[in-house]
């Protein structure tokens, strides 16, 4: 690919980016979030059109004006959220769009053939699927297998695999790392986009490194993990948080034997028994999936509890509206924020009100107080620093990090004793990112006791003073921040060590 | 969303007048809301004006030899396209002639606002229904349900109307409730069941109008309903102290209108100044938001299909003290459907759905005349109103029509695309 | 250092609602089963209720004292509702659903008929002629909405193309131009939806609507700028003939309801068996499933998205305006303003009541035929049951299927949403 630029409005997510892949090459494309490596990827795959530059297979130069054109190429992509469709059967979706057919125009499916290519192609490549399961009943480690056999079936000659391990246990990571070292071996080249510096260092051959839409260097795998990172925030980052120790008070929140199930009505949180005390940060660690999620909107009323209970200070939550346990003094940001944290054709100063629009001084059941929501808007614009032309722009018309400083803003404009924030700073950038940790680890020092869930480790280790580690929907225990990081891995993967008991008190 | 034309292009106007004129061809070629709506009623008349012309025998008649003489056929298509139009303008707006025949004594005022009268007549009751549309429209539901809605609303309002007997005055407010409360059990129903079994509106309301409607024309041949005089299907007559006071005969205006501009300020102040209003809007755009601030969806999808019902019903409720007088099978006429595409005209915003409305009633008062004076069917003016909101729904096709330059236009429709 | 995983834990359990959807239904069996048992039983007149296996009141014929069958079938209502609510094996509540639904009609039905007759011939090919264009209006909206665009605009297609064979059936005096000319009707209108929903994103429920209104209206005008001033020039199509098939045609009930009538009939018919199984048998029917779920996912393996959306809403098209001949070619031999009255939504309740399959489409397209026909018999018999409570019956189906009292109704994922390359 070279020159490749791509603009979304005034926005340049790719700005003149060459990269080269070899045969038999695992390159890594390594940046944060948001730094244009999907983009990319999906105009190599067809899914986008560069307003710039080329693309050349083997010397010759195309133009792919959709998928069909890059798998004609030999090009697999295997995305981040899954290209599957949930109730077709493991063989119907990967014989989609490639089908094996009998009796000419007809178009009479050979579902005989299209399920030996399934089975064929995933002894070939130690890939095991069930040709006959329906997707939406495998879990997502068996739905990755799935993608990868669907590409694979296809003859492709470069496979990109965009952000593989977001939603696999580390284990699970190593066996697909042993399998894309295989599939190299046999001479496919394998594009492996990621923002995780331990997994490139593992597997890459080569690695490019982008940031906001730009190249800013290629290395080899024996480069240091700092120097990889400098090079992908494009200054010395220090990860670590800067904070006094934690002087921790009373129990505010308890959760005690917690079972929450989740939409398909499975079991997602498991017996969980909790305690955060005033004036310090529990971290939950965790593989996202593990139940993280669910266990929060228990907590928040947004999701009925099928047994135990939660307390705040002597209150109970469960059974309580998701509005009485905000007005109880419960702060709560939400992990997806475009979707549950922001109303995007809101105003700034509509969403900075969003849950208090009928108290007092905004309003009352009757009536809003424009005036007093333009008033608060002003001062938390100027007190978190959200950068935005005037309180009255849509939200939508900033950037990630400015939303998610809306959220905390809002969650933190009213005296809580409780703050649960979930994954804080996904998809934002550094500059928010301590902007937020920071107001996070202020918020505890005000006396609030405060519930991280991340699934990001660094972030958890960073804000944390004790560590609790999520694994199916159970904390299998509760750590120190010093723990070491291999140690943290075993229990992310359900591995439990030396650790049974607290460790943090 | 309205047109930023006017202001710093009136101080040009006195410097430089040509770099005005291209300006405001400029802007108005800039495809913004209102542009957009005009251009898409004027494409709305001229696919009216081809129909009338293929459809009509004697003018086909003269481009069978349009060749040797072309101008034949001009004239008979153009003064039949004016004649048509020219009744449709003169039976919505005024016609100039009764103006004068009014000034010269000859005729009575009445006469002269005769057809600005009847326009207001048809506009009062798609007022409302459009305000029920638009209303669930801002909470992020499609209220189809309008017809029945409405259906039922007249049943209420008039069987209260001729079935009990109370004193002027407060006969009609009870029958304006009855026709609201009738509407609004007919709301609570899909509202309900979309809180809590999330069936999709669109369908429930579509099926709850077929049972309004049977269940009006099994209503009308009941004793006590029906009246005893008549043998065909038709009630009793509301009582005087129910209908809705009008000005005098033959003017059919009423106070319904009244009521119905009240009613838009009411739903504006309650979608922009109310917590109620604030709520209905997030939920509106980002159910999931809302939720997790702590807004109940389903009390709100509940509360807000009871109002926007309410609404339709007392749309229905106006009809009948106001114009009907009497329960008949056709009694909502089309109000509900209607409503639908006032409310997309009006772009689901409160002020603009009353204007939708007043236009739509304009070009059913004028239809009439066009039908008697013309011979042009009044069906031609169901066309208009659906080519009409074809093209303001589409607004890319008309700027492709038009060639215009892109610029920010609210699409409509978009936002609500969502499955079942 | 014990090295344990998470499996080797014991699962906690927590209770299971009491109230599952079995038991539900089995309390609403019972109670409408007490229903029939009580009120048909007791209103029913103790006279024999005679179901006539010929067009009228002659021949061969099932009776039963319709009080006693009122009773029975009520009871065996009852029963089915007890099972359900005893619990069974899941394979069986459909069937023991079933059961008590069409007991209940027969119970009702013994009110009803005690001290006259029935005649199951006229009956059924009755509601299979209602039921004709529910199916064709049905299937058009299987086609469209499997590929995930919706069709509100079914009703219009029936007016195109039933305004359509009229007009070119009559200038042309032919009942093929005529056929022919209805489906380009019912292509137009699809067309526009298509055009309209998938290049320019509009609503696909506005368009739907806003389109019936368009179709009401140019059918409306054009019939009284034409058609009215002079019927004859242009409203008199010629009628589509009846075909008998010897032999077949005189297998009692079947014969005549199957084998000696008009090839719409035997269309529809077709139809459902070749969509159900191209739909799931074909490459055109996987694409279209997978388009109608996940539009992305298909994209990403090469189809194209748009492209064959536009193609199975024309399809619907030609299926709908099918379904429009039988308004002026087959019910009656003129065509008359909004002659269609609502026909349009009893197709689209069928196509959801049948959940989106054709079978299950044919299925209710039947049963609401089945309830018109009753309708039409009981006011004529001059039964106290209103026509008008039995002509909701589509309707009331409808709303109780989507509220998901009786079974889940899903609809495909991407029903309605415009698919736009992000």
């Amino acid at each position: 690919m070279r020159g490749i630029t791509k603009r979304f409005g005034d926005l340049v997510a790719n700005d003149h980016i060459d990269i080269t892949v070899e045969p038999g090459e695992v390159h890594a494309l390594l940046g944060e979030n948001g730094a244009g490596k999907s983009t990319l990827m999906n105009q190599l795959y067809g899914l986008l059109q560069p307003d710039e530059g080329e693309i050349l297979v083997d010397g010759e130069k195309k133009v792919f004006r959709s998928p069909r054109d890059a798998i004609a190429a030999g090009i697999g992509m295997v995305h981040q959220h899954f290209m599957l469709v949930p109730v077709f059967t493991v063989a119907e979706n990967i014989a989609l769009g490639a089908e094996e057919v009998r009796g000419g125009p007809l178009g009479w499916l050979d579902r005989r053939r299209n399920r030996r290519d399934v089975l064929e192609t995933s002894q070939k490549y130690g890939l095991p699927v069930d040709p006959d399961a329906l997707v939406e009943n495998l879990p997502v480690g068996a739905q990755q297998r799935v993608e990868i056999v669907k590409a694979l079936t296809r003859d492709v000659d470069l496979l990109i695999l965009d952000e593989p391990t977001a939603v696999l246990t580390p284990q699970e990571t190593d066996e697909l790392l042993a399998v894309m070292r295989s599939l190299a071996e046999t001479g496919k080249s394998i594009v492996f986009i990621t923002h995780k510096l331990r997994e490139v260092k593992a597997i890459a051959d080569r690695i490019t490194v982008i940031r906001r839409g730009r190249t800013v260097g290629t290395a080899t795998p024996d480069t240091s993990e700092d120097e990889l990172a400098a090079l992908m925030v494009g200054r010395d980052v220090s990860l670590e948080v800067t904070k006094g120790p934690a002087d921790p008070q009373g129990e505010v929140l308890k959760v005690a034997g917690l079972i929450v199930d989740d939409d398909r009505g499975v079991r997602a949180v498991d017996g969980v028994d909790l305690t955060v005390r005033a004036g310090e940060v529990l971290g939950i660690a965790g593989v996202q999936g593990n139940g993280q999620t669910e266990l929060v909107e228990a907590i928040m009323g947004l999701r009925p509890a099928r047994a135990g209970t939660v307390h705040l200070l002597d209150d109970p939550l469960i059974g309580k509206s998701t509005k009485q346990v905000l007005r109880s003094g419960v702060g709560y940001v939400p992990e997806d924020r475009s979707l549950d944290g922001v109303v995007k054709d809101f105003s700034v100063a509509e969403n900075l009100v969003l849950d208090m629009y009928d108290r007092e001084p905004y309003g009352s059941s009757y009536k809003l107080n424009p005036k007093a929501i333009a008033v608060n808007a002003a001062e938390r614009v100027e007190q978190f620093d959200i950068r935005v032309s005037s309180p009255q722009s849509a939200v939508g018309t900033l950037s990630g990090g400015n939303q998610q400083k809306v959220v905390v803003a809002r969650e933190m404009s009213r005296p809580l004793k409780l703050f649960i924030a979930s994954q804080p700073t996904r998809g934002v950038d550094v500059g928010s990112i301590e902007f937020i940790h920071k107001q996070i680890i202020h918020e505890r020092d005000n006396g609030t006791a405060v519930l991280v869930v991340s699934s990001e480790l660094d972030e958890v280790v960073g804000l944390a003073d004790r560590i609790a580690v999520m694994y199916r929907g159970r904390v299998l225990a509760i750590v120190s921040p010093d723990t070491p990081r291999e140690e943290l891995g075993l229990l992310m993967a359900g591995i439990t060590g030396a650790h049974d008991e607290e460790d943090g008190q | 969303m309205t047109t930023e034309v006017a202001p710093p292009e009136k101080k040009r106007e006195e410097e430089k007048n040509e770099s005005f004129v291209s300006l405001f061809v400029q802007n108005l070629w800039s495809a913004n809301t209102v542009t957009v709506t005009f251009l898409s009623i004027f494409l709305a008349l001229v696919i009216g004006a081809i129909l009338i012309v293929v459809s009509d025998s004697d003018v086909l008649a003269t481009f069978s030899y349009f060749t040797s003489r072309p101008s034949d056929a001009f004239n008979a298509s153009w003064d039949l396209i004016s004649h048509a139009y020219g009744d449709l303008f003169k039976g919505a707006i005024f016609d100039p002639a009764a103006f004068q025949a009014w000034f010269d004594g000859t005729g009575t005022w009445q006469s002269a606002f005769g057809s600005i009268s009847e326009t207001l007549t048809y506009a009062a009751p798609l007022v409302f229904t459009g305000l029920s549309v638009a209303l669930a429209f801002r909470g992020g539901l499609f209220n189809i349900g309008g017809q029945g809605q409405a259906v039922i609303g007249c049943i209420t309002g008039g069987v209260v109307g001729f079935a009990v007997g109370l004193p002027v005055g407060f006969h009609l407010v009870v029958a304006l409730l009855a026709g609201f409360l009738g509407g609004a059990l007919w709301g609570f129903l899909p509202g309900l069941l979309k809180a809590r079994t999330g069936a999709h509106e669109v369908i429930t309301t579509i099926m709850l109008n077929y049972i309004g409607t049977l269940f009006l024309s099994w209503l009308i041949l009941q004793n006590g309903v029906r009246d005893p005089d008549r043998t065909d299907a038709i009630s009793k007559t509301i009582e005087s102290s129910a209908q809705l006071p009008a000005l005098p005969s033959p003017l059919r205006v009423h106070l319904g209108i009244v009521l119905a501009v009240i009613a838009t300020a009411a739903v504006a102040w309650l979608l922009n100044k109310s917590p109620f209003g604030f709520e209905l809007r997030a939920v509106g755009v980002n159910p999931p938001a809302a939720k997790t601030a702590g807004m109940s969806i389903a009390k709100t999808y509940t509360l807000l299909m009871v109002i926007a019902g309410g609404l339709a019903g007392l749309g229905g409720a106006v009809q009948v003290l106001g114009t009907a007088d009497k329960l008949t099978a056709q009694v909502a006429g089309n109000i509900g459907f209607d409503g639908l595409l006032v409310a997309l005209l009006g772009r689901n915003k409160p002020w603009g759905t009353l204007l939708a409305a007043i236009l739509y009633g304009g070009l059913r008062a004028g239809g009439n005349l066009m039908q008697v004076d013309a011979g042009v069917s009044l069906e031609l003016v169901t066309v208009l109103q659906a080519l009409i909101v074809i093209f303001i729904a589409a607004p890319a096709l008309v700027k492709a029509i038009f060639q215009l330059r892109a610029a920010r236009t609210a699409r409509l429709g978009a936002s609500m695309a969502k499955g079942w | 250092m014990s090295t344990a995983t998470v499996e080797d834990l014991t699962e906690i359990t927590a209770p299971d609602p009491f109230w599952t959807r079995q038991r539900r239904l089995g309390v609403a069996l019972v109670i409408i089963g007490l229903i029939a048992a009580v009120v048909f039983g007791s209103l029913a007149e103790s006279k024999t209720a005679k179901f006539t296996l010929s067009e009228d009141a002659e021949g061969a014929a099932l009776s039963i004292n319709g009080q006693f069958g009122a009773i029975l079938f009520g009871i065996v209502t009852i029963a089915a509702g007890a099972t359900l609510l005893a619990g069974v094996a899941k394979r069986w509540q459909t069937w023991l659903l079933g059961l008590g639904i069409v007991t209940f009609v027969l119970s009702f039905l013994c009110w009803q008929v005690a001290g006259k007759f029935l005649p199951l011939v006229d009956t059924v090919s009755g509601s299979l002629e209602l039921a004709l264009p529910l199916i064709l209006g049905a299937l058009a909206g299987v086609l469209c909405e499997r590929s995930g665009v919706v069709n509100v605009a079914i009703e219009g297609q029936f007016l195109m193309g039933a305004f359509g064979a009229a007009l070119v059936g009559t200038l042309a005096t032919s009942v093929w131009a005529g056929l022919v000319s209805a489906i380009v009707g019912g292509v137009i209108i699809a067309a526009m939806l298509a055009w309209l929903a998938i290049r320019f994103l509009v609503d696909q429920v506005v368009v739907g609507i806003v389109l019936n209104l368009f179709a009401l209206g140019v059918t409306g005008f054009l019939y009284e700028r034409l058609m009215q001033p002079d019927a004859l020039k242009y409203n008199s199509p010629p009628r589509l003939p009846e075909w008998k098939i010897p032999g077949l045609a005189d297998i009692p009930v079947v014969g005549p309801v199957l084998f000696d009538t008009n090839l719409l009939v035997w269309i529809a018919l077709i139809l459902v068996f070749v969509i159900h199984f191209a739909l799931r048998r074909t490459r055109w029917g996987l694409r279209t499933r997978a388009v109608g779920e996940h539009p992305t996912a298909a994209d990403t393996v090469g189809i194209r998205v748009r492209g064959l959306r536009y193609m199975n809403v024309l399809l619907g098209g030609v299926v709908a305006g099918i379904g429009g001949a039988y308004f002026t070619l087959v019910s009656t031999s003129a065509f008359n303003k909004n002659m269609t009255a609502g026909a349009g939504f009893i197709a689209l309740a069928a196509l959801i009541f049948g959940r989106w399959t054709p079978f299950g489409a044919l299925g209710a397209a039947l049963f609401f035929g089945f309830a018109q026909k009753l309708a039409n018999y009981l006011s004529a018999v001059g039964s106290p049951v209103p026509n008008q409570f039995l002509n909701m019956l589509p309707y009331i189906a409808t709303i109780i299927a989507v509220a998901g009292l009786v079974g889940r109704v899903r609809a495909p994922a991407a029903d309605g949403v415009p698919y736009v390359k992000s």
